[in-house]
C-alpha cells in the first residue's frame, strides 16, 4: 500500500456517540498518525470498543467527525481490517475463510489460494489449513482472523481486546504476530485494559476514561508522568504484574 | 380400536404387494411436494435472509405479516390459485388447472411463507455474531445475507423439513386445483379423503399410516445428514 | 416404488405442459358416478377405441355445471334435468342427452324411529320423519342428490325454512361424507342407489324406502358450447357424447355390476 496515497492520518473532530439515552462518547477529537502503534487505553465501560466501532465505520456517529484522508470512502474502507475480541469464523476450512475475505477485496480468483495459503504461514497455520475454522481452539481461531487481517493488505488495523479471553501462552502468540504486523508497516490501532500488554506493543496511549479521550502521549511519557489525575489513578489501580 | 389394528395391517400389506396404483400416488405425492419444496427453498431463503439483515421502513410489519402467512389455510390457497388459473380468470390460457404444475404452484405458495418466515430467523439469530466481522470485510446487504444463508445452511434444514411437511400433510389446495383426477392428480392425501369419503375407513387408515411413515423416514434422513454435517463442519 | 419412480414421477410432472394439449378432455361429473365405480369401468373402453384420456374432476352436479360455464371442463356429466336444460338454455352447453337412470333410495337406521321402514312411498316417508322429527342427514351441496331431495320435500307439503329443525342435519358435503354422518348418527339419508351399493361404512343403516317412481334418478351428458368458450375439445368431446350414447357406450354401461347388481341403466334415446 505504499506506492498509493495513504489514508492516514485519521482526524475525528468532536466526535459524540449515543445510545440508549446514554452519551458513551462525548467530544472525542484527536489526530491519528502514520507510524507509531496506538493503544486505546482505558477501564472495562470506558467506550475504547465504541469508539473503535466509530473509527472503523461499523457505527455512525450522534455528532461529529470521523475524516480520512481519502478522496472516497470506499477507499479508506478498503486500508482498513478488524479483529474483534472473539473472533467471527464462517464454517468452513481455515484456508476457506481467507479465501472469502479475499473475495470480498476482489482478488483476482487465481490467487487468492496463494494468498490466503501465504497469510497462515506468515501466523504459523499452514498445517491446518483445510481444517474447519470453528473446530480450532481460541488462541487458534484467534492467529486465524489475524491471518485473514494480513491477507488483505491493510494499511490500518483495529484490534479490539484481542487477546481479553486468552491464555498466557496464546497472548503471547497473538502479540507476536501483531509485532510482525507493526514492523511491516501496518498502522497498529489496539484497545486493551492490560498495562503491560500496552507498554509491549504500543508506541502511544489515547487514554479514555468515561467516554472522554483524557489524554494522548508516547507511551513511556505515560506510563512514567501520566498528565491527569485519571490516568494517575488507572495506572496506579491497575496490578503491576497484568 | 379393530379398524386400527385393520389398518395396520393393511398398510403393511400394501406396501408389501407393491401395488402399482399405490405406487404411482406416492411417487406423484413426492415428486409435488417435494418440487413445491425446492421452489419455496429457492425463493424463500434469499427472502428471508435479505429481511433479517435489511434495515427499511415497514420492516417489523413485513416480518409481522409473514409470519402469520405461515398459518395461511390451505383451501383457501387452493381457491385463491383455482381462480387464477381457472379458464375465466387471469391465468386461463396457461391451461394448468387440474395439472400436477397447478398443484406444485399451489403448494409453493403455502410454504413459502414458512421456509421464508423461518430462515428470516435464523438469520436474524446469526447476523448479532456475525455482522461486525462481514461488515468488517466489506460484505453488506444480500452478500452477507446469502453467506449467512449459507453458512447456517443446516439449521435451515429444519425450516425446509417444516415445508415439506406442510405440503405432504395438506390437502386443500391440491384436492381443488388439482380435481383428484384418476391417475392424473391424485395424491396420497386426497386418495385418503376420497376413500374416507366412500366410507371405506381401513383403506383410508392405512394409506394414512403409509404416509406418517413416509414424513418420519425424510425427516430421519434430514436428521442423519444435519449430524454429519455438524460432526464435519463445526 | 423407490427412486426410479420417483424420478419418473418428477418428469411426468414437469412434462405436463408439453404433452398438455394432446389427447384428452375434462368432464365435470358427480360423486354418484365416480365413487359408484361407474367411471373406472366405463372410461378404459373408450379410452382404449379412442385414444382419448378422460379426466373426470369429480364434484356434484351444481359445481359441475359451474365448471362447464368458467370453461374449465369440456363435458359435463350430471344429474338433475332443470339444471341441465336452464344450462343449455343459457347457451353453456350444445344439447343435453338422456345417458342413464339409476334411482335414489331412501336409508335409515334399522331402529326406523320415523316407522317408515318398507314403504315404497318417499313423500310420505318423508311426511312421516319430519312428524317424527327423525335425525336426516341433507347433502346441502346443490349436487343433483341434493337437489332431487329437495324436491321431494316440497312434494310432500315441507317448507324446510320454516320446519327446519335440529333433527335437519344439512352437512353440505358429497355423498359419501354425508352417508359417513347418517351412519354415525344414526339419520336417515337420501342416496343414489349406485354410490349405496358400494358405500363401506354402512354401520346399522339400511334401506327404508325404494321403488317409488318419484325415486327416479335421469343423467344427462352435455357438451360445453364452443361459442362461448373456443379452447373447449368440441372434437374430442363431442367423441365422448357420441360413444356414450351409442349402442356400444349404452352396453358397457349396463354391463357395470357389483355384486351381480346392475347400478345404471342405459336409456339413450336411439
Amino acid at each position: 500500500m505504499a506506492t498509493t496515497a495513504s489514508i492516514l492520518p485519521l482526524t475525528l473532530r468532536d466526535l459524540t456517540f449515543a445510545a440508549g439515552g446514554r452519551e458513551i462518547i462525548q467530544g472525542v477529537s484527536a489526530r491519528i498518525e502514520a507510524g507509531p502503534a496506538t493503544i486505546l487505553l482505558g477501564a472495562n465501560g470506558a467506550g475504547k470498543s465504541v469508539l473503535m466501532r466509530l473509527m472503523h465505520g461499523l457505527l455512525a456517529p450522534s455528532a461529529g467527525e470521523v475524516s480520512w484522508n481519502a478522496q472516497a470512502p470506499a477507499r479508506a474502507r478498503r486500508g482498513q481490517a478488524m479483529v474483534f475480541q472473539r473472533p467471527v469464523m464462517l464454517r468452513r476450512s481455515a484456508l476457506a475463510n481467507i479465501v472469502y475475505a479475499l473475495e470480498l477485496a476482489h482478488v483476482p480468483a487465481a490467487e487468492r489460494e496463494a494468498q490466503a495459503m501465504a497469510a497462515l504461514r506468515e501466523v504459523g497455520l499452514a498445517d491446518i489449513a483445510h481444517r474447519p475454522a470453528r473446530v480450532l481452539s481460541g488462541g487458534e481461531q484467534q492467529r486465524l482472523a489475524l491471518a485473514r487481517a494480513w491477507a488483505l493488505h491493510p494499511e490500518v488495523l483495529f484490534l479490539d481486546e484481542p487477546t481479553a479471553n486468552l491464555d498466557p501462552g496464546a497472548t503471547r502468540e497473538i502479540e507476536n504476530v501483531i509485532k510482525a504486523f507493526d514492523a511491516s508497516g501496518t498502522k497498529i490501532v489496539m484497545s486493551t485494559h492490560n498495562l503491560g500488554q500496552a507498554r509491549r506493543l504500543g508506541d502511544e496511549v489515547l487514554f479514555i476514561h468515561q467516554g472522554r479521550l483524557v489524554e494522548q502521549a508516547p507511551v513511556e511519557r505515560f506510563f512514567k508522568q501520566p498528565a491527569s489525575a485519571e490516568a494517575a489513578t488507572f495506572v496506579k489501580g491497575e496490578l503491576p504484574w497484568v | 380400536m379393530n379398524t386400527l389394528g385393520e389398518a395396520l395391517h393393511g398398510a403393511l400389506g400394501l406396501m408389501a404387494s407393491g401395488d402399482a396404483t399405490l405406487g404411482g400416488i406416492v411417487a406423484l405425492s413426492l415428486a409435488v411436494s417435494l418440487s413445491a419444496v425446492l421452489l419455496a427453498t429457492l425463493l424463500g431463503l434469499p427472502l428471508g435472509a435479505a429481511i433479517a439483515v435489511g434495515r427499511f421502513r415497514g420492516r417489523r410489519a413485513l416480518i409481522v405479516l409473514l409470519n402469520a402467512l405461515m398459518g395461511l389455510p390451505p383451501v383457501v390457497v387452493g381457491l385463491l390459485v383455482y381462480l387464477l388459473l381457472s379458464r375465466a380468470g387471469p391465468l386461463g390460457e396457461l391451461g394448468l388447472l387440474f395439472t400436477p404444475p397447478a398443484m406444485v404452484i399451489a403448494q409453493t405458495v403455502l410454504v413459502l411463507p414458512i421456509i421464508a418466515a423461518l430462515c428470516r430467523q435464523s438469520v436474524e439469530d446469526a447476523w448479532v455474531e456475525y455482522e461486525e466481522q462481514l461488515r468488517s470485510l466489506g460484505a453488506d446487504g444480500m452478500r452477507a445475507a446469502l453467506t449467512l444463508v449459507w453458512d447456517i445452511r443446516f439449521s435451515l434444514v429444519t425450516a425446509v423439513l417444516a415445508g415439506l411437511g406442510r405440503a405432504l400433510a395438506e390437502v386443500g389446495a391440491v384436492i381443488i386445483v388439482g380435481g383428484n383426477i384418476d391417475g392424473v392428480t391424485r395424491v396420497m392425501t386426497t386418495t385418503i379423503a376420497l376413500e374416507t369419503s366412500k366410507g371405506d375407513l381401513p383403506l383410508a387408515l392405512s394409506l394414512g399410516f403409509i404416509l406418517i411413515s413416509l414424513v418420519i423416514l425424510l425427516n430421519a434422513a434430514a436428521h442423519l445428514i444435519k449430524e454429519a454435517a455438524q460432526r464435519r463442519y463445526g | 416404488m423407490g427412486l426410479r419412480r420417483l424420478l419418473l414421477a418428477l418428469l411426468f410432472v414437469f412434462s405436463f405442459s408439453a404433452h398438455a394439449q394432446k389427447g384428452f378432455i375434462t368432464v365435470a361429473s358427480t360423486t354418484s358416478t365416480e365413487q359408484s365405480g361407474l367411471f373406472k369401468h366405463l372410461l378404459p373402453i373408450f379410452e382404449t377405441k379412442t385414444g382419448i384420456q378422460v379426466r373426470v374432476v369429480a364434484l356434484g352436479t351444481g359445481q359441475s355445471l359451474d365448471m362447464g360455464r368458467r370453461g374449465d371442463a369440456d363435458v359435463v356429466f350430471v344429474h338433475a334435468r332443470p339444471l341441465e336444460e336452464k344450462f343449455v338454455a343459457e347457451g353453456y352447453g350444445v344439447q343435453r342427452f338422456e345417458v342413464m337412470y339409476n334411482d335414489f333410495v331412501l336409508v335409515g337406521p334399522k331402529s326406523d324411529p320415523a316407522r317408515v321402514g318398507g314403504s315404497k312411498d318417499i313423500v310420505a316417508a318423508l311426511q312421516k320423519i319430519k312428524a317424527a322429527r327423525a335425525p336426516f342427514a341433507s347433502r346441502g351441496d346443490k349436487s343433483g342428490t341434493h337437489f332431487a331431495e329437495l324436491q321431494l320435500w316440497k312434494a310432500a307439503g315441507v317448507d324446510l325454512e320454516k320446519d327446519k329443525g335440529p333433527w335437519y342435519r344439512d352437512t353440505g358435503s358429497g355423498m359419501g361424507p354425508t352417508l359417513n354422518t347418517a351412519a354415525g348418527m344414526n339419520a336417515y339419508a337420501l342416496t343414489d342407489r349406485g354410490t349405496w351399493l358400494s358405500f363401506k361404512n354402512r354401520a346399522d343403516l339400511v334401506i327404508s324406502v325404494e321403488g317409488d317412481r318419484r325415486l327416479f334418478n335421469q343423467y344427462g351428458v352435455i357438451l360445453v358450447n364452443p361459442a362461448k368458450h373456443p379452447h373447449v375439445k368440441k372434437d374430442m368431446g363431442q367423441a365422448f357424447v357420441d360413444w356414450v350414447i351409442s349402442r356400444e357406450g349404452q352396453n358397457a354401461i349396463a354391463a357395470y355390476k357389483i355384486g351381480g347388481e346392475q347400478l345404471f341403466f342405459p336409456n339413450a334415446a336411439n
